[in-house]
């Protein structure tokens, strides 16, 4: 993990160049975190994997989290790791909910890492599956893990638990 | 498109070789170690193109998590990688941990490794026995499933559940281990490194074993990092890398063991990966076992930690605490934590969001049988389809981790 000056020093290499790009940064248990913009996701991946002295090569989790009713409210989470260094950072791109204005069926969108990090590919298409996070560039945006005519994002917070109808009532008609 | 033959006798031949044929394999199927489908592009025998269909047994656990209070969590979570299930517990136990920021007693780390390392050898005995068993070793399968029998007994022993034992807690463990556990658990540590040898005696020159795992299924170390794959997939392809000698967790900073690596990382240096793994873990207990600190199995923070059951009729703030621990639950400050173990299948990841209230906002489970499984397509790619079902094997998924 860097330390406190080692993300500033992260912080201002990216705002060099991308101005704009980290909207925070901060110590959440013991782990560093850089808040950013969606807009700069790539840029900002890129910046830490590939400049010298980054070298956060591996992408170890892509999730996402509602933090409803917090604004702005979905982030998608990006645990990259440096193996040489054993040092984590967390890169969270916040996102705004588009259907908080009106329009009911927009989704919030962010571009795809996957052909920066090919281990994307499921994870992304776990959070559009559970989510409904568009990820721009995916080869193969589907849903992976509801069925594929399964209409809804499950894991959003608003999404009640126990919301699915049981599909075989079998035993609830015959004994229930 | 092939061309239509017609033969001397004048009956129409197809050609089956050249033309590229869609296969499903699965979801129902032995040799895909659960519920798994493949749509398989063949041409003739040789996999073309391969894409792994997941989510048969989706049960939405992570879902079912946010409407629980944290401590009814640990049930929950193991039934994901339904073979690796003390890991699970650890790594969502140990994220709550590291969001309460409860330290946990030193007995109860080498407790947590003991039965972390047992589930180790257990995870990769099921591998071995059913990975050999899709290869025609038939008689490997009662091998392993002895001597997990035997895991399973000492698992039973301790916690009083053969799987699912939901033996670790937040704060440590439920209860210290019981007499003879330990005399038990010797034994069986003495006899394990001999039961390896035999298993090697028995697949390591075994000419059939070899020829259908060596130089199938090779996947380059740059290409495995990229996909994101980890554990002893990785360690085959010649990577040393390991969470528990990179990170510090539990007690392994404390014990000497060592990292097996392959060196071209096919199916074959996936065995031997594996199997050397075993003989690790068996000097991870040893050694976990002779330094077994005297002291509490659970700490001493009534705020978290049910309290002992002798108190409850005794003392009225015991009492009022267990009532409220077991009713609400306890509550976690606002916060969120990423925390992963080396499991036997890669790096398992724990993601807790918590927002104040009893119950956790979200759990994510970063599965490594999910990102591993992205791997498969290269494996199997160019290859026989009959390497690709030994380079399944191989790969060890656990349906019930990939799907959650």
């Amino acid at each position: 993990m860097p330390d406190a000056p080692g993300l500033e020093l992260i912080r201002g290499e990216i705002e060099a160049e991308h101005p704009g790009a980290v909207l925070d940064t901060g110590f959440s248990q013991e782990r560093a975190v850089l808040s950013i913009d969606p807009a700069h996701v790539l840029a900002v991946l890129s910046l830490l994997r590939d400049a010298p002295g980054q070298g956060y090569r591996f992408l170890s989790s892509l999730h996402a989290a509602d933090y409803l009713p917090a604004e702005p409210r979905f982030a998608v989470h990006y645990e990259l790791l440096n193996r040489d260094r054993v040092e984590r950072i967390r890169v969270k791109a916040l996102l705004d909910d588009p259907a908080a204005n009106g329009n009911e069926k927009a989704l919030p969108e962010i571009d795809s890492c996957v052909e920066m990090f090919p281990t994307a590919e499921f994870q992304e298409r776990e959070v559009f599956d559970f989510f409904g996070i568009v990820f721009n560039g995916h080869p193969d945006l589907r849903r992976i893990l509801m069925p594929e005519d399964y209409v809804g994002w499950p894991q959003r917070r608003d999404f009640p638990v126990g919301g699915e109808p049981v599909t075989f009532t079998y035993n609830e008609k015959n004994y229930g | 498109m092939a061309e239509q033959l017609v033969s001397h006798r004048g009956e129409l031949v197809e050609d089956r070789t050249s033309e590229v044929m869609t296969v499903n394999i699965g979801p129902h199927h032995p040799a895909t170690h659960g519920v798994l489908r493949l749509v398989v592009d063949l041409e003739g025998e040789v996999v073309r193109d391969l894409k792994p269909v997941i989510g048969y047994v989706h049960t939405g656990i992570e879902k079912s998590c946010e409407d629980k209070s944290y401590w009814k969590v640990i049930p929950f979570v193991e039934r994901m990688d339904y073979v690796s299930y003390f890991f699970q517990m650890e790594a969502f136990c140990g994220a709550v941990e590291r969001l309460i920021e409860l330290e946990i007693p030193e007995r109860a780390k080498h407790l947590r490794v003991i039965f972390l390392e047992l589930n180790r050898i257990h995870s990769h005995l099921v591998w071995l026995g059913t990975t050999a068993l899709d290869l025609g070793a038939i008689s490997m399968l009662w091998y392993c499933f002895r001597e997990r029998d035997r895991i399973l007994d000492l698992f039973e022993m301790a916690t009083g559940q053969r799987m699912h034992t939901r033996y670790f807690q937040v704060g440590g463990v439920i209860e210290d281990i019981p007499r003879g556990f330990e005399q038990k658990l010797r034994s069986f540590i003495a006899d394990m490194p001999v039961r390896v040898e035999q298993y090697q005696a028995l697949l390591d020159r075994n000419e059939v074993f070899l020829s259908r795992t060596k130089n199938t299924g090779i996947v380059s170390r740059e290409r495995l990092l990229e996909l994101g794959v980890t554990g002893p997939l990785l360690r085959a392809a010649g990577e040393p890398w390991d969470l528990r000698k990179a990170f510090d967790y539990l007690a392994y900073p404390k014990f000497d063991f060592k990292i097996p690596v392959g060196t071209i990382g096919d199916n074959y240096d996936r065995y031997r990966v594996r199997v050397a793994e075993m003989v690790e873990s068996v000097r991870i207990i040893e050694q976990a076992l002779d330094g077994l600190p005297e002291g509490p199995f659970i700490a001493d923070d009534r705020k978290y930690v049910l309290p002992p059951r002798s108190e409850l009729s005794t003392s009225m703030e015991s009492l009022i605490h267990h009532f409220k621990l077991v009713t609400e639950g306890y509550r976690v400050g606002p916060g969120e934590i990423y925390y992963a173990i080396e499991s036997p299948r890669g790096e398992l990841g724990c993601f807790v969001l918590a927002d104040g209230s009893a119950k956790p906002a979200r759990v994510h489970f970063r599965d490594p049988s999910f990102i591993n499984l992205q791997a498969f397509k290269d494996m199997s790619t160019g290859s026989y389809i009959a390497d690709m079902i030994c380079s399944l094997g191989m790969l060890d998924p656990i349906l019930g981790g990939v799907d959650r």
